[in-house]
């Protein structure tokens, strides 16, 4: 197969939570499909999170890999201008920010692209 | 030893969280029978400061505000059934929580119940912020204190549920140890069962964002749909002899409990999943496993234990001056070039005394930065129903209400057409973190008279 990849953001292959302690950030990424979770750990790294996030200049950006999830943990210090006690965001618990992260693009390979798109509203 | 299968189902994940959930969690651990605990969770990180300040203010004062709220519909039910109640509704002031809720049980007609309150966590006082030293000063500034609290574990509540309370009132306490405390009560655990110990902690952290498990704070419609999320249930945890347990919910509810939604919560505020540190054990979830069983319950297995860390978090909580927010909207023909006008007037007209955030909330109000480097590379779009905001924080309340009558005064004086200003001022608090050595801030339970 030779197909070209198929270029889809990252919400349409994982889901995932943000939580808040002080000034440093976690978002989940777990793989709808286990199947294309090699394809999340080869291209949501380090290097794309903290391009992601550049503009709130994260002092470290750190990722955990849980396989037998099909799940990675990214931890991100300095993120939230302080944290909820210090910003001026409306959302200072950085909570919508797990949706910036999933607004990332990926390159599926066309032979797992099949089936995209489809409601994934199944039991997981 | 208590062997059998030991349910605890959660009736409130914050302080801000529905009153009528507790019923049905009451209704399905009677249905299902068996040893069963409840636990409320109604205290964030800056509740406990508000509820300090609260009882500087009345003595009685200082507890959930809404404890007969989440209690009165649960309590009788619960101790006729033998269902213990803890909750961290005591947050400043739990003794004053537990004679409100001995009166509230009184009116009930409830004899004598049996409610202890768990001591320790505040170290706000002299000989606490002896005990804190040099740890406090290191974050203090120079600020005002408005409390300390030590993150206790789950000793103290289990202590007092073996001395038969039938409602144990907290303070701070590490969320999961609401839960771990009935389990060690249970099952007998002591100190070294660690893989236990940690199944259970991360039990009580599934439970403790409430409807976060079962399927609240996770539709996404046509990605992850959720049934009558209006109704979502609550969850409920079977835990097993050797801690580990399944996930699932009130019986006759809404929401959904699988797979999915158990792992965003079992991830939810974890930093590295090989060490989540509390005061009862360092969990590591590297490798647990999530197996949905069907019919809304989800099995965790694979946690496990190493001994508990032996300092103690503590959250310090000082005066944080003043937050301003001032809004105004935009709608229609060329709006968001109005919007953006209007926010060059207030920045002009503030001076360079306050550091401004602007949002334009229908083009960018969340993922920006506070310094304005995302909205400065956002281009305009156009966006035909805009509202500003501009949002600042100073330690005098003055400065942020002349800005607040400058974004008041944009109706005059401001783009053509803006409407619905609204203006706000709040008093802000700060917290910073410290650590203090268990043995200096240790817990303990106090068994109170019947009234």
């Amino acid at each position: 197969m030779s197909a070209a990849p198929v270029r889809v953001p990252l919400h349409a292959l994982a889901h995932g939570r943000s939580g808040d302690k002080g000034d440093r950030l976690n978002i989940s990424v777990i793989a709808y499909d286990a199947a294309l979770y090699p394809v999340l750990v080869e291209q949501v790294t380090e290097a794309r999170v903290t391009g992601q996030f550049r503009h709130r200049r994260p002092t470290a950006v750190r990722r955990y890999l849980l396989p037998r999830l099909a799940a990675m943990n990214f931890v991100l210090d300095g993120v939230l201008d302080g944290g909820v006690n210090a910003s001026l965001n409306l959302d200072a618990h950085g909570k919508s920010l797990a949706f910036l992260l999933l607004d990332m693009e990926i390159e599926v390979p066309a032979a797992l692209a099949a089936g995209l798109g489809r409601s994934r509203v199944q039991q997981g | 030893m208590a062997r059998r299968t030991l349910a605890i189902g959660c009736g409130a994940g914050f302080s801000g969280d529905r009153w009528d959930a507790a019923g049905p969690v009451v209704d399905t651990l009677i249905e299902r029978g068996g040893p069963a605990a409840l636990i409320f969770e109604t205290l964030a990180e800056r509740t406990l400061a508000a509820a300090q300040l609260a009882r500087r203010r009345d003595p009685e004062a200082g507890y959930e505000p809404a404890l007969e709220r989440f209690v009165a519909p649960v309590l009788a039910r619960c101790v006729a059934h033998g269902i213990p109640i803890i909750g961290n509704f005591g947050a400043a002031n739990p003794h004053a929580a537990a004679r409100r809720l001995q009166a509230l049980a009184g009116a009930q007609g409830l004899a004598r119940l049996r409610v202890a309150v768990v001591e320790g966590d505040d170290l706000s006082d002299e000989q606490g912020r002896g005990a804190l030293g040099e740890a406090l000063e290191a974050v203090r500034g120079g600020r005002d204190l408005v409390a300390a609290n030590a993150y206790q574990g789950a000793d103290a509540i289990a202590g007092a549920l073996r001395a038969g309370a039938q409602v144990v009132v907290t303070g701070r306490v590490a969320d999961p140890s609401l839960a771990v405390g009935p389990a060690l009560a249970h099952f007998g655990w002591h100190e070294g069962d660690w893989d236990a110990i940690a199944r259970a902690t991360m039990a009580g952290h599934l439970l403790e964002c409430g409807a976060q498990v079962t399927g609240g704070y996770f539709a996404d419609p046509g990605m992850k749909d959720v049934p009558d999320l209006a109704a979502v249930g609550f969850p409920i945890v079977e835990i097993e002899a050797g801690g580990d347990f399944v996930v699932t919910k009130a019986a006759r509810t809404g929401g959904r409990v699988d797979a999915r939604t158990v792992k965003e919560q079992l991830l939810y505020e974890i930093h590295d999943p090989a060490a989540y540190l509390t005061p009862d054990v360092v969990a590591d979830i590297t490798d647990a496993e999530v197996c949905a069983l069907g019919d809304d319950r989800v099995a965790v297995t694979g946690v496990r234990g190493h001994p508990r860390p032996p300092m103690l978090k503590v959250t310090v909580c000082f005066d944080g001056g003043w937050l301003a927010e001032g809004e105004i909207s935009y709608a229609g023909p060329n709006a968001e070039a109005r919007a953006r006008l209007a926010a060059e007037v207030i920045r002009s007209r503030a001076g360079a005394g306050l550091a401004l955030r602007f949002d334009l909330a229908g083009v960018l109000s969340l993922f920006g930065d506070d310094h304005g480097r995302t909205l400065a590379e956002c281009v305009p779009s156009d966006a035909r129903d805009v509202r500003l905001r501009v949002a600042a924080a100073h330690c005098e309340r003055v400065p942020l209400e002349h800005l607040m009558r400058e974004v008041l005064a944009l109706y005059t004086c401001g783009p053509a057409g803006g409407g619905g200003v609204r203006t706000s001022i709040v008093p802000r608090l700060a917290t910073a973190s410290c650590f203090v050595r268990r043995e200096l801030a240790p817990a303990r339970y106090m068994m109170l008279e019947a009234a």
